[in-house]
C-alpha cells in the first residue's frame, strides 16, 4: 500500500510487520521516532505478543536483546551515534555468540565536537565488530531492508545493522510502498534459532575460549559473512518477486556501463550524486555510479567486477579515519583492479555538511581532469583551518579549537552555497 | 529410586548434630536428587567461597523451580572456573555475555520467556562484586528500576579476584589488594562508605533483597527459595570469602564467613519493599579482630605495635551495623 509518511515511521511499520518479539528502546537522536512508533503499536495491542522494554542505556539494550535472542524470542533495537559507541562491547559479543538481532542505526556523526547531524562514522566505528552492515538509499530501501535483515540474519545466525542516513531519511516524509502482513509472512519464516537457552535442552552459551580454538570460531564468523555474500543477490531477486520492487542486493551501478569515472557511495547521498552524473551525462561525459548497499560483508568480487572498466573511481563517503583518510576507499582499494592511484577518495558532508550538486560536478570534473587530490574535503573551509592553526602556532594557550571556530565564524548554521 | 542421602556435620560450629533435628532441616551434603547445578570438575580454587555459595544457590534455584531455571552469568572467577571450553560444569542453560550486562541480559530472557508464554521458566543473573557493585551496576539498577523477573545474585568477595585481587567498590577499609597496597601512611582500601548495594537495592523498593554468607547455607538456600517464589526484581548479597585474594587457610572459608556475621561486618537479613523484615541475629558475639586477624590483607594492622586505631574504625563499623540491624538478641543489646 502506498503512504506518504516519515522515514522512522515506515521502518517502525516494516519491524512491526516482521513480527519482533522483544524490542528494547532507549533515546538518541535520530533514531528516536522508530521506538517511538513500535512502542505505541506494542502498548495498543496492535503488535503483540510483543515486550517492549524502556532500558536505562544502550548498554543495556543490546544487552536485552541478546538475553532475548539468546533465548529465542527475534529481537530488535535502534540506535545512533553514541549510543552505537556506548554499546560497543555487546554489539562485538552479539556477533560473536551469533546471534540475530536487528539494529537500525540511523547514521549520525561522533562528538567531540557533539553533533547530532547525519554522517557514518557511528556505522564505520563498527565495521569490524561481525555484524552484516547494509545501507539504505531511500526511505523504502530502508523499510525493505530491514524486512531482509530478520531473515538473512536468522538463515545465518548473525546480526544485522541496517542503515539510514538520520534526518535525511529517519525524518523525510516520502512516498513509501509498504507491504501487507501476509506479503511479510510468505517472506520471513518464523525464527527457529540454532541455540536457545531452554531447560529441556541446557547449553553453555559463551564459554571462555582459549587460543587452542579461538582461531576457528573467528574464521567460521568470517566463512558466514562470506555465505553471506552468496545468499544476498538471491533473496533481493526472491524480494523482487514477492513484493515487486528492487531492493537490497550488494551494490547497484547507474549509468556504468561505458563509464570512464565511476563515483562509488553509500547510503542517501547516492541520490544527489545520480542527479549530478545525469547533468554530466547530458554534457557527454562518461560517469556512472556504484551505490554499495552491502557494505559488511565487503562483496569484493562484485565491486570488481562493477568497477573493471572504469578509468578512475571517485569514492564519496561521510566518515573520515583520521590519520588515513578514506575507509570505504581503502575497501575500494582492495577490490579494483587497476591502477590504486586512480581510486580517489572524497570526504563529504561530515556532522551533516550539506552535499551539493554543485560541489560534487566540480570534484567529479577536476577527477576527470586529473587534478583531484588522493584525499580531498569536499567544501572544506580553509580560512577558518588555517586560522585555527595560525592560533595554535602563535599561542600556546589556544583554548578549545571547536568554541574558536565558532566564534571566527560569527554565526552559527549551515552554511549552504 | 532409593537413595542413601550423606549427612552433613559441621565441626567446630555451634550446631548441635545433623541426628538431633526432624528429618526435613538436616542438611545433606549430597543426595542423587540434587541437581548439582555446577558440577564438580571446574577449576575454583581449593576453599573457594564463590563456588560454594553458587552450588548451593543454584541447587535451591533449581528445586524452587522444578528445575525450570535459566542462568545469567557476568564476567569473573565464576565464569572462568567452570565454563574453560570445550568443558562447561553448568547443567543448567547458562549463558555469559560480558562483565558489565549481566542483569540486563537476564531482563532480555525473561521478557523472551514471558512472550513465548514459558513464565513458568525462571531467571538468575549471577555475578561477583565487580559484576554488580561496579561495572554492572548501572544495568543492575534498571533491571531493579522496571522491577523485571529475574533474581540477581551478588557472589561478594569483596574484590577483583580474577585479575589478581584489584580494589572494587565492595573492598572494606584498610584491606590490602593489588590496588590498595599496604604501604605508606594509610596502607591498604581507603575508609570511604563503599557501595551498598543491598542497601541500594532496597531504595528500589524491589519485593526482595537478602543478604547471606556460606556459612550459612540453610539460611542461604531458604532465602533463595523464597526469591524464587516472588515474581519481580530480587536481590541476594552472598559474602564469599576468597583464600586467594583475602590471604586465609583455604579451610577457613566458613569460618571466616561466619565471623563477617558473628563480628557484625556483614549485616545478615532480609528485606521487602525497602523495609527489613528479618534479621540474622548474632549468636556470639565476636571482636573484629578475630576476623580481621586471620586474613593476610589485614596484616599490615597487627604489625608491632596493632594499628589500633584503623581496628577502632573497623569496629565502629561493625557496632553501627550491630544498631542499625538489631543484630544482637535484645537482653544482649540492652
Amino acid at each position: 500500500m502506498l503512504k506518504q509518511v516519515e522515514g522512522s515511521r515506515a521502518v517502525a511499520e516494516a519491524i512491526a510487520l516482521c513480527r519482533p518479539e522483544v524490542i528494547c528502546a532507549y533515546p538518541i537522536s535520530p533514531q528516536t521516532h522508530i521506538v517511538e512508533a513500535l512502542g505505541e503499536m506494542v502498548k495498543r495491542g496492535v503488535l503483540a505478543p510483543c515486550e517492549f522494554i524502556n532500558v536505562e542505556s544502550e548498554f543495556a539494550a543490546m544487552s536485552v536483546a541478546i538475553g532475548a535472542s539468546a533465548a529465542g524470542a527475534r529481537a530488535y533495537t535502534a540506535t545512533a551515534s553514541q549510543g552505537l559507541l556506548f554499546m560497543a562491547e555487546a554489539v562485538f559479543n552479539a556477533s560473536g555468540l551469533g546471534l540475530p538481532v536487528v539494529m537500525t542505526v540511523a547514521n549520525r556523526a561522533i562528538g567531540a565536537p557533539i553533533n547530532i547531524w547525519n554522517d557514518h562514522t557511528d556505522a564505520m566505528s563498527q565495521r569490524d565488530c561481525g555484524w552484516i552492515q547494509l545501507f539504505a538509499e531511500t526511505n523504502q530501501e530502508a523499510l525493505d531492508l530491514h524486512i531482509q535483515a530478520f531473515r538473512l540474519g536468522e538463515e545465518l545466525s548473525l546480526p544485522v545493522m541496517v542503515c539510514m542516513d538520520g534526518f535525511i531519511l529517519t525524518h523525510a516524509y516520502e512516498r513509501v510502498d509498504m507491504p501487507t502482513q501476509a506479503q511479510v509472512d510468505a517472506y520471513l519464516p518464523p525464527y527457529t534459532p540454532r541455540q536457545s537457552l531452554d531447560p529441556s535442552e541446557p547449553v553453555s552459551i559463551g564459554a571462555m575460549v582459549g587460543p587452542e580454538a579461538f582461531m576457528e570460531v573467528r574464521y567460521l564468523a568470517h566463512v558466514k559473512q562470506m555465505r553471506a555474500l552468496e545468499l544476498i543477490p538471491g533473496w533481493a531477486e526472491e524480494f523482487r518477486q514477492a513484493f515487486g520492487r528492487d531492493s537490497g542486493g550488494l551494490l547497484h551501478s547507474y549509468r556504468s556501463e561505458d563509464a570512464e569515472l565511476i563515483v562509488v557511495a553509500l547510503g542517501s547521498v547516492l541520490g544527489t550524486i545520480k542527479d549530478s552524473v545525469d547533468a554530466m551525462r547530458e554534457r557527454g561525459i562518461r560517469i556512472g555510479v556504484l551505490g554499495i548497499t552491502c557494505f559488511r560483508p565487503w562483496p569484493h568480487d562484485a565491486v570488481r567486477a562493477a568497477l573493471a572498466q572504469a578509468k578512475q573511481v571517485v569514492v564519496l563517503e561521510k566518515s573520515l579515519a583520521v590519520g588515513l583518510g578514506g575507509i570505504v576507499s581503502t575497501n575500494v582499494r582492495t577490490s579494483y583492479t587497476g591502477d590504486a592511484r586512480a581510486v580517489r577518495t572524497v570526504i563529504a558532508g561530515l556532522g551533516g555538511r550539506p552535499i551539493t550538486r554543485t560541489a560534487l560536478e566540480s570534484a567529479f570534473t577536476q577527477a576527470l581532469e586529473g587534478s583531484l587530490e588522493a584525499l580531498s574535503f569536499l567544501d572544506l573551509d580553509r580560512s577558518v583551518v588555517e586560522r585555527a592553526l595560525a592560533r595554535e602556532r602563535e599561542v600556546r594557550r589556544s583554548g578549545p579549537i571547536a568554541e574558536n571556530i565558532l566564534r571566527d565564524l560569527g554565526v552559527v548554521g549551515a552554511r549552504i552555497r | 529410586m532409593s537413595y542413601q542421602p550423606v549427612k552433613f556435620y559441621q565441626t567446630g560450629t555451634f550446631t548441635v548434630g545433623n541426628r538431633l533435628l526432624p528429618p526435613d532441616v538436616r542438611s545433606v551434603q549430597s543426595t542423587q536428587r540434587r541437581t548439582n547445578s555446577l558440577n564438580s570438575g571446574h577449576r575454583a580454587c581449593q576453599g573457594c567461597g564463590e563456588a560454594l555459595g553458587a552450588r548451593y544457590a543454584m541447587d535451591a534455584a533449581m528445586e524452587a523451580t522444578d528445575r525450570q531455571l535459566i542462568a545469567a552469568n557476568a564476567t569473573g572467577c565464576l565464569e572462568v572456573f567452570s565454563t574453560p571450553y570445550p568443558e562447561t560444569s553448568w547443567q543448567i542453560p547458562w549463558i555469559h555475555s560480558v562483565f558489565g550486562n549481566t542483569a540486563a541480559v537476564a531482563t532480555g530472557i525473561a521478557a523472551a520467556l514471558k512472550v513465548k508464554g514459558r513464565s513458568e521458566v525462571r531467571v538468575v543473573a549471577q555475578g561477583g562484586d565487580g559484576g554488580t557493585t561496579d561495572i554492572g551496576f548501572g544495568c543492575l539498577s534498571g533491571m531493579f528500576e522496571r522491577n523485571d523477573d529475574v533474581l540477581f545474585i551478588c557472589y561478594d568477595n569483596e574484590a577483583y579476584m580474577n585479575t589478581g585481587v584489584q580494589r572494587s567498590s565492595a573492598t572494606p577499609g584498610a584491606a590490602r589488594t593489588a590496588t590498595t597496597m599496604a604501604v605508606g601512611e594509610a596502607p591498604g582500601n581507603v575508609f570511604g562508605q563503599g557501595k551498598n548495594v543491598p542497601a541500594i537495592a532496597m531504595a528500589h523498593e524491589i519485593p526482595y533483597v537478602a543478604t547471606a554468607t556460606v556459612a550459612e547455607l540453610h539460611d542461604l538456600e531458604a532465602k533463595v527459595k523464597t526469591a524464587m517464589g516472588i515474581r519481580g526484581a530480587r536481590y541476594i548479597h552472598i559474602l564469599v570469602p576468597c583464600p586467594l585474594g583475602w590471604g586465609h587457610a583455604s579451610q577457613d572459608t566458613i569460618r571466616i564467613a561466619r565471623l563477617a556475621k558473628e563480628t557484625g561486618l556483614f549485616p545478615v537479613f532480609e528485606a521487602a519493599y525497602g523495609e527489613v523484615t528479618s534479621v540474622s541475629r548474632i549468636r556470639r558475639r565476636q571482636p573484629v579482630e578475630a576476623y580481621l586477624r586471620p586474613q593476610k590483607r589485614f596484616a599490615h594492622l597487627f604489625g608491632d605495635p596493632p594499628n589500633s586505631a584503623v581496628i577502632a574504625q573497623l569496629q565502629a563499623l561493625a557496632d553501627r551495623n550491630i544498631r542499625r540491624y538489631g543484630l544482637l538478641e535484645p537482653q544482649e543489646a540492652a
